[in-house]
């Protein structure tokens, strides 16, 4: 791997991961597995009820990906924390870009942790999600 | 628009769910997610890189609130319409990772009921925290929802 979080510096980008357009059946699939049969994510006359042009992704599905992303990068029990703000809804036939920046290499508790900020853009650049994930860092 | 909501929840406890993590629906939730990391999907590949068993993604939690039968019984409680709320931000802090053969106990409140824009938007957060079957906590969560 070209980027290791052990070496990581302030500024230095981890590597992306882009996501396919979202169709319907994705979104089923997620309720499926989550349990959320929110009607908005799978039910298009009740999206449209609701005020919404079109079923919309979950936003817990759209956070796995940076999960993704993150678990590509690091080692799943090195990660500390994990949050997002949900800042624009995804809809179906979007595709997506996830990717994060190192933004904090600090000691904590004589434990080196490392800080990301993460975001989860459209193709046309929208945000859909902004996050931070605190990574240990084990020399 | 959305009716005050009723601050008196907060601080509303709900009953502990308990939730057996099996295999199958961390293949499930892996698939779903489109996990590409063995880890998650290939319990041969976990036992041969040292895990006890399959490993559950980092927002598989997720999955945990939603095992009742009335997931959405709050919304009812708070007198929110289906479909008039949406997620704002989610919070994890982990402490232990979790398994295939888990039996995981999730304890949840209503930590807060807060508005801004003069009332137009209200939110509400959910605090929860999540216990393995040694009675250690593997993880705790914020949710917070936002009502439209």
């Amino acid at each position: 791997m070209l980027w290791n979080y052990k070496t990581s510096k302030v500024g230095d980008e981890i590597p992306s991961l882009k996501i396919d357009p979202l169709n319907l059946s994705d979104l089923i699939l997620y309720a499926k597995a989550s349990g959320d049969h929110n009607q908005i994510h799978t039910d298009l006359d009740f999206a449209k009820k609701s005020g919404l042009p079109n079923v919309i992704a979950h936003g817990m599905l759209v956070m796995s990906f940076l999960g993704r992303m993150l678990t590509n990068a690091v080692p799943h029990s090195n990660i500390v924390n994990f949050s997002v703000q949900f800042s624009n809804m995804t809809y179906l036939d979007q595709a997506l870009q996830c990717s994060g920046k190192v933004i904090e290499r600090s000691c904590v508790d004589d434990k080196e942790v490392i800080s990301v900020k993460l975001i989860v853009k459209d193709m046309v650049g929208q945000k859909k999600l902004i996050g931070q994930s605190s990574i240990n860092i084990d020399i | 628009m959305q009716n005050k909501l009723d601050r008196s929840f907060i601080g509303k406890k709900y009953n502990p769910l308990i939730f057996k993590v099996t295999e199958e629906r961390i293949k499930l939730f892996s698939k779903a997610t489109g996990q590409t990391d063995p880890l998650y999907y290939d319990t041969d590949f976990a036992k041969r890189k040292g895990h006890p068993s399959l490993l559950a993604p980092p927002t598989f939690l997720t999955t945990v609130a939603y095992e009742q039968e009335d997931p959405y019984k709050y919304v009812r409680d708070l007198n929110i319409d289906m479909g008039k709320f949406l997620h704002a931000n989610q919070e994890y802090s982990y402490f232990l990772s979790v398994y295939a053969g888990d039996t995981i106990t999730m304890h949840q409140e209503i930590g807060d009921i807060f508005d801004k824009k003069d009332g137009q938007l209200q939110f509400i957060v959910f605090k929860s925290t999540y216990y393995n079957q040694n009675e250690k906590i593997v993880a705790k969560a914020k949710s917070t929802l936002v009502v439209i």
